[in-house]
């Protein structure tokens, strides 16, 4: 069997999305340079739907992958919805990541919690804090 | 579409005359090369004829030469060997490289683990240990020294002939794991003062699944294996005879053009090297001269090598690259860190292992095509960009 599923290396060589919003209403970014991948992602928010989204990413296959799908999935959504996407559901929609490359999907799920909490505090709504991830190092990296 | 092959330190594709000497041992003389019977007689008299050529190309004797599984099983059984000799002396102290193979650096790793104490010799920048370093680091107590011949991700060369006689001046076995180079780099074992050397059929042109063990005469070798009274008692198994012919057969091919194709691989490699060099923000790893014909080795910034190579692939290229992505653990490359590229460099390596059936042409292709990839995905890596912008330095 071939290390990515035909979903996952479509998404790869036709990545959806790619780019930067300016003037984007939310941004997130997770990961880092000495692990090997960075995700950023923009959104475009208009009366609490998400209009647009983009994103930029350094890393691997899975993790343009993972990218891309994530940013289809949220693409149209309340904001809310955005923010109950989670890894395991981008990786579904891939058909699946191999075991050791599912951090890709973490990356792609905090990226948008990340993105959604900056025009969350750009625009002074209230939330659970609980409930984005730490804005320190990403864990992701002692999870393999 | 084109399909270049550029990843012939990985394996290389068999060679007619390999394929042909195999043959008539899969089917005609499939025999038992230890039974009495003609077919088994004829098998045992082809496995000694490949014994003798293999002794032959690097200055051995044939009752010197041990036919094992691939390098790996050569180099644990070799460093084990001598390993066990030095306990018996009380002599614990074994001095290698930082830039080996893991079938090296694991195997010292476990003796590590039993109680030896185990010195890697830094390589430098360039990627390279000096003669030198090694007498520097020899002790009393010292019962091995292990140094590759020539590094399978930067390419280099390491100085064999030199570190040899320090070793045989000190009286220090001297052990070298020569996969990347028999085939590809004279070798001489007497000149050269090497007691142990290792090699891997599949590296040049041979098949997979058989390598062989050089042990000088007087140095101690024990079993990896136990069983029968195969290869004098130290291996046992019955013999892969196709595969020892054509490992004969595939390294006399080898050293017989070894001029010809080190000169004709080496251009291309340079030519390569070249025009890879035209790339911002690259670097070419190991060093330039003392290097083995068809190793390119380079980093890039702002990219990862997974996806390079997913697009390479697309494009009917194969190479290989040391970024943790496509190790499949979380640290890129020990060589590559070796050699002190930061991590973020050594994700975006690039390793492009050329032979002589490549061609100008397909250098011409890949040097379109990956600067072109390259491109590509700095425009979409947030990394390049805070590069650009100046928010995060250049680290080449």
């Amino acid at each position: 069997m071939a290390l990515y599923s035909e979903k996952v290396m479509d998404h790869f060589r036709h990545p959806r999305n790619v780019g930067c919003i300016e003037n984007a209403d939310g941004v997130g970014e997770v990961g880092n340079a000495k692990c090997g991948d960075i995700m950023k992602i923009y959104l475009k928010i208009d009366g609490g739907t998400i209009t647009d989204v983009k994103f930029e990413t350094f890393g691997c296959g899975s993790a343009i992958a993972s990218s891309s799908m994530a940013t289809e999935l949220i693409k149209g959504q309340p904001v809310e919805k955005a923010l109950e996407l989670t890894n395991k559901a981008v990786a579904e929609a891939l058909d699946g990541l191999p075991a050791y490359k599912m951090h890709c999907s973490v990356l792609a799920e905090e990226a948008i919690k990340r993105a959604v909490k900056d025009y969350y505090d750009k625009n002074g709504i209230a939330y659970d804090k609980s409930k984005f991830p730490p804005d320190e190092e990403c864990e992701h990296c002692c999870m393999v | 579409m084109r399909c270049i092959y550029a990843d012939n330190a990985a394996t290389t594709r068999m060679s007619d005359a390999a394929v042909k000497a195999m043959l008539p041992f899969l089917q005609d003389n499939f025999g038992n090369a230890s039974s009495l019977y003609s077919i088994g007689q004829r098998a045992q008299e082809a496995l000694s004829s490949a014994r003798e050529a293999i002794a032959a190309q690097i200055g051995a004797e044939p009752n010197e030469i041990y036919f094992t599984s691939c390098g790996s099983e050569a180099d644990n059984q070799a460093i084990l060997s001598a390993a066990a000799a030095g306990a018996r002396k009380g002599k614990k102290h074994i001095i290698s490289t930082a830039f080996e193979h893991h079938a090296v650096l694991h195997t010292l790793k476990k003796l590590e683990k039993e109680g030896f104490e185990i010195e890697l010799l830094p390589v430098g920048e360039k990627g390279n240990v000096t003669a030198e370093q090694v007498k520097n680091a020899i002790r009393e107590d010292t019962c091995l020294v292990t140094a590759m011949y020539a590094n399978n991700e930067i390419g280099s060369v390491l100085p064999i002939a030199e570190i040899g006689k320090v070793c045989r001046e000190k009286g220090v076995t001297f052990h070298t794991d020569a996969v990347q180079a028999a085939g590809h780099l004279p070798i001489d074992v007497k000149t050269q003062n090497i007691d142990m050397l290792s090699m891997s059929a599949h590296k040049f042109h041979g098949p997979k699944g058989i390598g062989a063990l050089y042990v000088k005469r007087g140095v101690f070798l024990q079993p990896l294996i136990e069983g029968g009274a195969q290869e004098r008692g130290k291996r046992a198994g019955t013999e892969n005879v196709g595969a020892a012919v054509a490992m004969a057969t595939a390294l006399k091919e080898a050293c017989d053009h070894m001029q010809e194709n080190a000169e004709k691989v080496s251009a291309l490699r340079d030519k390569l090297i070249a025009g890879l060099e035209k790339i911002p923000h690259g670097a070419l790893n190991g060093d330039r001269f003392s290097r083995l014909p068809g190793n390119v080795s380079f980093c890039f910034e702002g990219v990862e090598g997974e996806s390079l190579l997913l697009l390479l692939d697309d494009k009917g290229i194969s190479a290989s690259s040391g970024s943790a992505c496509t190790s499949g653990s979380l640290d890129p490359s020990h060589v590559l860190l070796a050699i002190g590229r930061p991590h973020e460099v050594a994700h975006g390596s690039l390793r492009l292992t050329l032979c002589e059936e490549n061609t100008e042409e397909d250098v011409d292709y890949m040097l379109k095509v990956i600067p072109e990839i390259i491109g590509y995905l700095r425009g979409m890596s947030p990394l390049w960009k805070d590069k650009v912008s100046g928010k995060k330095p250049f680290v080449i």
